[in-house]
């Protein structure tokens, strides 16, 4: 059943993947060339979803958001994962007073939602992809740092630390040789999730136009573009609002089929 | 002989709670097996982890551990973790949990080679496949090449063994490495124990409180009794005719085979009647 969840997970994330790569070879037509073809046509051939109210391919723009919304992630979740990771392990050692004030003032940043800080960025910056992943990122940094923390913590208190500690290892290399490795499938299974939730911030501030630039196709500007025609010709807000579902959807799957297969416990009480 | 290990007066105390070890004395002369006997919470492993220097930042230290002429109380982590695997090392007692589950059985042996040795990689696994045939694994290369996850438990305890002999320490800490073991297994790890540290000329400080192993792998004995040694002598001399009243009890309780059908099994209780002042743990 987990398995199924996993494999579902694979598949749907596996074809958003697809079609950002197809897109950097080949897109059906020019997916920024304005009224190339008549605007608002419904789905048939050649343009197999349609054309958008300027006119533009509705594929191509399709398979070239699936590379911003990755783009969008990847940066997101490293920026993410490359300050909260190593914070994790930091304070998962730090004295108990120390480590409370690191850990204090991500509960502030935790509760601090995602999309006002993009939207504080994008006022202060102006509205770009860079401002978004930055946004997006330093929001997902507590989650990362929390979940590497509490996973250090037990795998410290463990006997092969003492063992390894007893061999003479010091401790950073403890930290990176047996902590690291040890609490990496933790770390995956938040990328993971934090990845969807990446791909939907990103979808909504593209929307309110202080994401992605105009120029470059994105999933939420698709939307944006759509909403003028949400009554008369509902289809365009359909594809781009089917593209987000499916890549969060998988995302999350992957996730969760990742929890419980790396953890044989939950999955029994499930 | 000179005393190799020269613990003096040696208390420990956690937080508010009574103090795990209440001035400790015991000396460890250069090659010589001790075994250190006692219940459940009576500070053996408490000892060994303060030999270590691994002893929880919580923990208040004071008295004296003298290794080699080297004083250790109060000696800072980073020169601690220099003597840790070269000079003294240990072994732990759960075999199934104190080998990491994400790295391979030889890396684990050669990482504690490499710190000490700074030698390279080919070297380190010439020296780890030595070492692991010298525990008796007759296919090392295999076992070194395996994750924990896929050794038995005694095999573990043997790379484990690998670990703690490879840079040929002067001490051995082993906290009751065969308890966790079925009797069978038991007898092949005691027999490797026993032939490398013959090899190694190691001293070994053995705690247990299975007085069958010890009398079968120390010349002598140290029994401890909440957090302090109550008697110490030659293996046999504690055996046979111990001083101590709670000695004579675990003694006692060991020897059921003296015990006469359908009469009342002997209890420690019925040798020391002390009060039971600690709660039960």
């Amino acid at each position: 059943m987990k398995r199924l969840e996993l494999m579902i997970g694979g598949a749907l994330v596996g074809l958003v993947v697809a079609m950002a790569l197809v897109s950097f070879v080949w897109t059906p037509f020019d997916p920024t060339a304005v009224l190339s073809a008549p605007p608002l046509q419904r789905p048939g051939w050649p343009h197999v979803l349609g054309t958008d109210g300027m006119g533009i391919d509705i594929a191509s723009r399709l398979l070239v958001g699936a590379r911003s919304a990755l783009y969008v992630g990847v940066i997101a979740v490293g920026v993410a994962a490359l300050v909260g990771v190593p914070l994790g392990l930091l304070t998962a050692q730090l004295p108990r007073a120390a480590a409370e004030v690191v850990l204090r003032a991500t509960d502030i940043m935790y509760a601090f939602p995602a999309l006002l800080l993009a939207i504080l960025f994008a006022s202060a910056l102006g509205g770009s992809t860079e401002t978004a992943m930055a946004a997006i990122g330093i929001a997902s940094v507590p989650a990362f740092l929390r979940v590497t923390r509490a996973g250090a913590v037990t795998v410290l208190a463990s006997d092969f630390v003492l063992a390894a500690r007893s061999c003479g290892t010091s401790r950073p290399a403890i930290t990176v040789r047996h902590v690291l490795p040890n609490v990496a499938p933790l770390i995956g299974v938040q990328a993971s999730v934090s990845f969807a939730l990446a791909i939907l911030a990103e979808a909504a501030l593209s929307y309110l136009g202080l994401g992605t630039p105009p120029t470059t196709p994105s999933w939420g500007r698709m939307l944006l573009d759509a909403q003028t025609f949400l009554f008369s010709d509902p289809l365009q807000a359909w594809w781009p609002g089917v593209a987000i579902a499916v890549a969060v959807l998988g995302f999350n799957l992957v996730g969760d089929g990742l929890r419980d297969f790396l953890d044989p416990r939950l999955a029994e009480v499930a | 002989m000179s005393a190799l290990l020269e613990i003096t007066d040696l208390t420990v105390a956690f937080g508010r709670r009574p103090p795990a070890l209440r001035g400790v004395d015991l000396v460890v002369e250069d090659g010589q097996r001790l075994g250190l006997i006692g219940e459940s919470g009576s500070g053996k492993t408490v000892t060994a982890l303060a030999v270590m220097g691994l002893l929880p930042d919580t923990a208040r230290v004071r008295g004296s551990i003298r290794l080699g002429g080297r004083e250790l109380v109060g000696l800072r982590d980073k020169e601690m973790a220099r003597l840790r695997g070269d000079l003294v090392s240990m072994i732990f007692q759960e075999p199934m949990t104190a080998l990491d589950p994400t790295m391979r059985a030889g890396r684990q042996v050669a990482e504690a080679f490499r710190l000490h040795r700074g030698a390279d990689a080919g070297r380190a696994r010439e020296a780890v496949l030595a070492m692991l045939t010298a525990v008796g694994f007759t296919d090392a290369a295999r076992l070194a090449d395996s994750y924990p996850h896929q050794l038995s438990g005694g095999q573990r305890q043997r790379v484990m063994t690998a670990m703690a002999l490879i840079n040929s320490p002067r001490l051995v800490l082993c906290d009751e490495p065969t308890t966790a073991l079925d009797v069978t297994v038991q007898a092949t790890v005691l027999r490797v124990l026993d032939e490398v540290l013959d090899a190694e000329g190691a001293a070994c400080l053995f705690i247990s409180h299975d007085l069958a192993v010890v009398s079968q792998l120390c010349s002598d004995v140290a029994v401890m009794l909440e957090g302090a040694v109550v008697e110490r002598g030659s293996a046999q001399q504690v055996f046979d005719a111990p001083a101590h009243a709670y000695t004579a009890g675990l003694v006692a309780t060991s020897r059921l085979d003296l015990v006469v059908p359908g009469s009342r099994l002997p209890t420690v209780a019925d040798h020391v009647g002390r009060a039971r002042s600690r709660g039960p743990r």
